[in-house]
């Protein structure tokens, strides 16, 4: 439960954002004020700061089983994806990317920006339950496919991808072509040793599992030929360009190293809180259906359609209510938009704004999912 | 009581939203996300874009209510866009604001109302809604500079009853001076002039977008049918306007009438506008009886009402009027109070 003055909130929206771990707050406070140093000096402050950074970055690489040398700190997700596609085929307008339509916009509106700048694209769609067909996407490669980018977990549905067997079937046809996994939802709940899902880059986002907003990660394979996003004063070998973030860097370490440590504790219960307030949806609403419920899926996400009722009413009466959950993907503004995901599923506009997005995480109660799915069956009765 | 303010960013519906708070009831703010350009883009000019949204956001934090953005995209684009483009497509001037305000903002969120766990609906209007003996009234508002009653001309009785309009009360000196007083960030806002969706008065673009046969090129006659000129479509014209014909006279003319089939535009002198009877369509009327003998007919948003007798779908103007455009919306009063309103279909 989330307290804010008087009002208390059944939070079920971690897909957003989760609170912070325990003790995060506090590894990272030392590097906004005392140990304020850049990293990038060679006196005792600097030091102290690039001793932390360099830390964290052995923590992170030892939770992908990767080198601390190919873990890349970024400002979040978003500019991991942004690096992990533009990089490999800035300058040479031969080379581009394929992905999937269930993309995040990170990945698809950074594919789109190739497009309209020559790049060959292409984006492979899915099964009616979000499904990833690997022989499908390595035979969509070109002979300009320098990148594959297919997400771990999707944020709106769950629904998980076996990226080792896309790799596989990619590297099978051109063992040349990168390997992209934006495994921004997965940390909490996936296993992601970087050898066994066979990617040369992979994008992690701090605030997704317990760790500060603004500090993301992408882990880049060494040996692989990056042009940088951002230039500048050379940072993180060249790759990335900016003054460290050293209290995110510390934040997003520590956190990470708890969700590894809580991983398979995660699984089985928030996975049974989110079953049982999936089982008690499924009894108490008719017609009910879980997109992207036939395949495997994260233990705490879970959308579902609940025909005739629109999502922005709902949303609204559950807030009302002091349940928080999301419509997956919203505008600037706030307003729910028509998710290119449930739509990329074979949902038509009308249907996929009838879905709606309850996601669980490390917080979450019984007794909250429980009070959550008994005010939603009430909202769903009283709107019908 | 549960009140849903229909928040646009501007100073009249923050300081509503105010006031229904200091009188105790429960208050949710709404904004309605009417409209995006082709690449989803917010609007930049009018009543709705995103930084009217923001200012919403903001001035309901500053007062503590739940706030939400309502996407109403789809019903916008049905009923107000395509009936604006229709009416440019027909010659007809367009009231998109009219339309909104009916179609949308009032019918949607009206029907809306008990959904969304609400009792009333709250708006920024200055009109006056008030109980009489045959139901609920509109009245024009406090300051009769500022009377949006026009606008909401369409409502029905039963409509009214669910409405709360508590600055049409005040003059929009005192709302400006009340927003102040509670540290609205709205207080000193300029009003919005432009329609929403078409943007910085970029009519052309718009329609080259949405409509592009109203940009095909015509004649421009005089009502002899001499041609006196040539236009590049009649997309942008208005009965009555005077500037940009193009047409070099001694006299000042005016655009007449418009037949967007043929793609020409009838200029004429300023008597030859003079009309004094008009076609009635979608007449409705507050009480929900008919309408009809004498009556006040205002047909422009910040024109005065004038005598005239209403009766068998038409309506006489005692005096003739200047400028009176089919696709206008007219509204009928007794002084100060609405009876209906309907929309010109065609003059004579």
């Amino acid at each position: 439960m989330i307290c804010d003055n008087d009002r208390v909130m059944i939070y079920l929206d971690h897909a957003a954002t989760t609170p912070m771990r325990p003790g995060v707050w506090e590894a990272m406070a030392p590097f906004a004020v005392d140990r304020f140093g850049n990293s990038s000096g060679a006196h005792e402050v600097s030091r102290k700061a690039k001793d932390a950074l360099e830390e964290s970055r052995e923590r992170v690489a030892a939770c992908l089983g990767a080198r601390p040398m190919e873990i890349v700190f970024t400002s979040g997700g978003t500019e991991a994806d942004n690096l992990a596609l533009k990089g490999p085929v800035t300058g040479d307008r031969s080379l581009g990317v394929v992905t999937m339509a269930t993309e995040h916009e990170a990945v698809l509106e950074t594919t789109h920006f190739l497009h309209r700048l020559g790049h060959p694209t292409h984006v492979v769609g899915v099964s009616r339950d979000g499904g990833v067909d690997p022989d499908l996407v390595a035979g969509s490669m070109g002979p300009g496919t320098a990148v594959v980018s297919v997400m771990t977990v999707n944020n709106e549905t769950g629904v998980v991808t076996d990226v080792a067997a896309v790799s596989a079937a990619v590297k099978r046809i051109d063992p040349s072509v990168l390997v992209h996994t934006d495994a921004v939802q997965a940390a909490a709940c996936e296993s992601l040793d970087v050898d066994r899902l066979g990617v040369d880059m992979l994008s992690l986002s701090g605030h997704k599992f317990g760790g500060p907003k603004g500090a993301g990660v992408l882990f880049v394979r060494e040996g692989t030929r990056l042009e940088p996003v951002l230039h500048g004063g050379g940072q993180e070998l060249g790759r990335r360009s900016g003054t460290h973030d050293v209290a995110g860097a510390v934040g997003l370490a520590t956190a990470l190293g708890m969700a590894v440590e809580d991983r398979s504790r995660f699984r089985s219960a928030v996975g049974g809180i989110r079953d049982d307030f999936e089982k008690r949806v499924m009894e108490g609403v008719e017609g009910v259906v879980v997109n992207g419920g036939a395949g495997p899926r994260s233990p705490h996400h879970l959308n579902l359609r609940i025909p005739d009722v629109r999502n922005q009413t709902l949303l609204l009466r559950l807030d009302q209510s002091g349940v928080a959950a999301s419509a997956g993907s919203a505008c600037q503004s706030g307003a729910a938009k028509v998710s290119h995901v449930l739509e990329a599923m074979g949902l038509s506009p009308d249907e996929a704004r009838e879905c709606v997005r309850f996601t669980f995480g490390w917080t979450t109660t019984q007794d909250e999912a429980s009070e959550g799915v008994a005010t939603l069956i009430d909202l769903v009765g009283e709107l019908r | 009581m549960r009140a849903m303010v229909a928040m646009s960013g501007g100073v009249d519906s923050s300081v509503a939203a105010a006031l229904m708070r200091e009188a105790g009831h429960d208050v949710i703010g709404v904004t309605l996300k009417l409209w995006s350009g082709p690449g989803g883009e917010a609007p930049t000019a009018g009543c709705c874009t995103l930084s009217d949204a923001e200012d919403a956001r903001r001035v309901a934090a500053a007062l503590d209510i739940p706030y939400y953005v309502l996407d109403y995209t789809e019903e916008f684009r049905e009923g107000v866009v395509s009936v604006f483009i229709d009416d440019y497509a027909h010659g007809r001037t367009p009231n998109p604001c009219i339309e909104c305000n009916r179609t949308v903002k009032f019918d949607r969120l009206l029907n809306g109302l008990d959904e969304l766990g609400c009792d009333v609906l709250v708006t920024g209007h200055h009109a006056r809604v008030r109980s009489g003996p045959d139901g609920w009234e509109l009245h024009r508002g406090a300051d009769m500079a500022k009377d949006q009653s026009y606008v909401l001309s369409m409502l029905t009785s039963p409509q009214l009853g669910r409405t709360r309009l508590p600055v049409g009360e005040m003059t929009k000196t005192e709302v400006r001076a009340r927003a102040a007083e509670l540290g609205l960030r709205t207080a000193a806002k300029a009003e919005s002039m432009e329609i929403c969706f078409v943007g910085r008065g970029d009519y052309r673009s718009f329609l080259d977008r949405h409509a592009p046969s109203m940009l095909r090129p015509g004649p421009v006659i005089d009502h002899t049918g001499e041609v006196l000129g040539a236009h590049g479509g009649v997309g942008g014209f208005t009965v009555g306007q005077r500037r940009g014909l193009g047409i070099a006279a001694g006299e000042p003319r005016y655009v007449v009438s418009i037949d967007a089939t043929t793609a020409t535009v009838v200029i004429g002198r300023r008597e030859d506008l003079l009309v004094r009877t008009v076609e009635l369509e979608g007449l409705s009327t507050v009480s929900g009886r008919p309408l009809s003998g004498r009556v006040e007919a205002q047909y422009r948003a910040h024109g005065a009402a004038m005598p005239a007798t209403l009766g068998g779908g038409l309506l006489h103007f005692d005096e003739p009027q200047m400028a009176v455009a089919p696709g206008q919306t007219v509204a009928f009063y007794e002084s100060d109070r609405v009876l209906g309103g309907a929309v010109i279909a065609a003059t004579g």
